[in-house]
């Protein structure tokens, strides 16, 4: 897969198809590869990785890059490109300037996981039919990829890519019964004093270091409302539990409707918080509310937030639905 | 002298200028009754408020937020009231997500002829948060005297 990829972008370079490749690229250790922008066919040689590790979205990056001009190649996921089509709908980045290279993905590994085994010294991965194979420096260790695989991709809503020019590997089905509200539906079941105490646990550990924000494909703002010198909330760690709170609510809220569930967001939290779980609260409402509507899964439908119905529902249907009181 | 230590809340109200605001002043000249522990912020239109307005309030002390807007269809502006409608209900069902008492907040349609209606929405209101007690969950200690 990896050599696939890599000949296909050196070909693409030195072609003068596209002036640059934007992929992945090993980082310190084996496992925190990082996104990079390959201009240069041997760099690329020496450098280009995909593995179980290369989980960064990509989408993101090309905001940046459409502002130079010239064209481009990117590998994109079958989640990644929910992201792509949402960048382009919203006008952020220029699609006659991005050749698209659909890359099959089977779900990635979570090193964490993998480190609460006691796996330590980490030098690679490869697949293995259901298990992964990680390569240490004291030899090799085998285990199941449901028990290290990250969240996200256990509960997996599409293999299939939504956009593409070219394809490398398979592309494969929706998939609607992934499960992936079941945790939002055991925290409504909860009563209020739960979910508190549960959501009190985990935002509390929140140190604002914005990684969250700024991993976000959906976050694309020149100018954040976190970053306004006026909001008393500017660049700097919560003060109480109210700011946690705060945040972590107009977060979420900012991207609803344009989150298209990619996981990014707890995949780089430094301090676990789940917080795909806010997200996929507003997803789940608005599914049930407003109609079935997946971000990304189009360049053209409105989003439940830029939309209404003459008989939606009344707010107070948060007091009335299910869930204890 | 005698202090009387029983609990009031403050209620802030957001109230659209062209129905619920003409509405509250129709309560006034009505001599309906309706508790001060409510504080009245005028909007242009419902859809004016941020969610981000909400949250303020609770942090600036306010122990229950109510947003009163004109009725579904008579929006001085056409749609604004049906932004309003879906913007508010996801974020009540994300506070109450999150834990936080979701009688504390609340959306009513108030119309400029409806005076009774909002002096009697606002003692309900305030009754019910009153039973609630003090905000704890959102509030923000710096903002406490």
């Amino acid at each position: 897969m990896q050599e696939l990829m890599k000949n296909r972008a050196i070909e693409l370079l030195s072609a003068g198809e596209v002036d640059r490749v934007v992929g992945w690229k090993k980082g310190e250790f084996a496992y925190d590869c990082t996104p990079a922008i390959f201009t240069d066919a041997n760099d690329l040689r020496d450098n280009f990785v995909y593995d179980d590790f290369t989980a960064p979205n990509l989408s993101k990056y090309l905001v940046a890059e459409c502002k130079k001009g010239g064209k481009m190649a990117v590998f994109l996921k079958p989640c990644d490109t929910y992201s792509f089509n949402q960048l382009q709908k919203e006008h952020r980045i220029k699609r006659e300037l991005i050749h698209v290279i659909g890359i099959e993905c089977n779900g990635k590994a979570d090193v964490d996981k993998i480190k609460a085994r006691g796996v330590d010294g980490i030098t690679g991965i490869t697949s293995e039919g259901a298990n992964f194979v990680v390569e240490t420096i004291y030899g090799n260790e085998t285990m199941p990829k449901y028990e290290v695989m990250a969240e996200r991709c256990l509960t997996c809503k599409s293999k299939k890519h939504m956009v593409y020019d070219e394809l490398i590997g398979e592309t494969g089905d929706v998939n609607p019964d992934c499960g992936r509200f079941d945790m939002v539906a055991k925290l409504e079941a909860m009563t209020p004093d739960e979910r508190f105490a549960f959501w009190r646990g985990e935002l509390s550990r929140c140190i604002r270091c914005n990684a969250c924000r700024n991993v976000c494909p959906a976050c694309t703002c020149e100018q954040c409302v976190f970053d306004n010198p006026n909001s008393g909330i500017q660049q700097k760690v919560a003060v109480t539990s109210f700011e946690e709170n705060m945040f972590h609510i107009i977060r979420a809220y900012h991207v609803a409707g344009r989150c298209t569930d990619c996981g990014e967001c707890s995949r780089v939290c430094p301090q676990s918080i789940p917080l795909h779980l806010l997200n996929r609260k507003f997803i789940k409402d608005m599914n049930e509310l407003y109609g079935e509507y997946q971000a990304g899964e189009d360049t053209t439908s409105r989003a439940p937030l830029t939309n209404y119905n003459m008989d939606d529902c009344e707010p107070s249907i948060v007091h009335e639905r299910g869930g204890k009181a | 002298m005698q202090v009387n230590n029983e609990f009031r809340p403050t209620i802030v109200a957001f109230c659209c200028n062209w129905c619920s605001y003409a509405g509250a002043d129709l309560a006034g000249t009505n001599r309906a009754t309706y508790p001060a522990d409510v504080k009245i912020i005028r909007v242009p239109c419902s859809c004016r408020v941020n969610p981000m307005f909400i949250l303020r309030a609770f942090q600036r002390g306010a122990d229950g937020v109510i947003l009163c807007g004109c009725h579904p269809g008579d929006c001085h502006y056409t749609s604004g009231n049906y932004y309003a409608r879906r913007r508010m209900t996801m974020l009540f069902s994300m506070l109450d997500y999150l834990g936080i008492e979701r009688e504390r907040t609340r959306v009513e349609w108030v119309s400029a002829a409806e005076g009774a209606k909002f002096a009697a929405t606002m003692n309900e209101f305030v009754e019910t948060v009153t039973k609630l007690g003090e905000n704890k969950r959102l509030e923000d200690l710096r903002c406490k005297n």
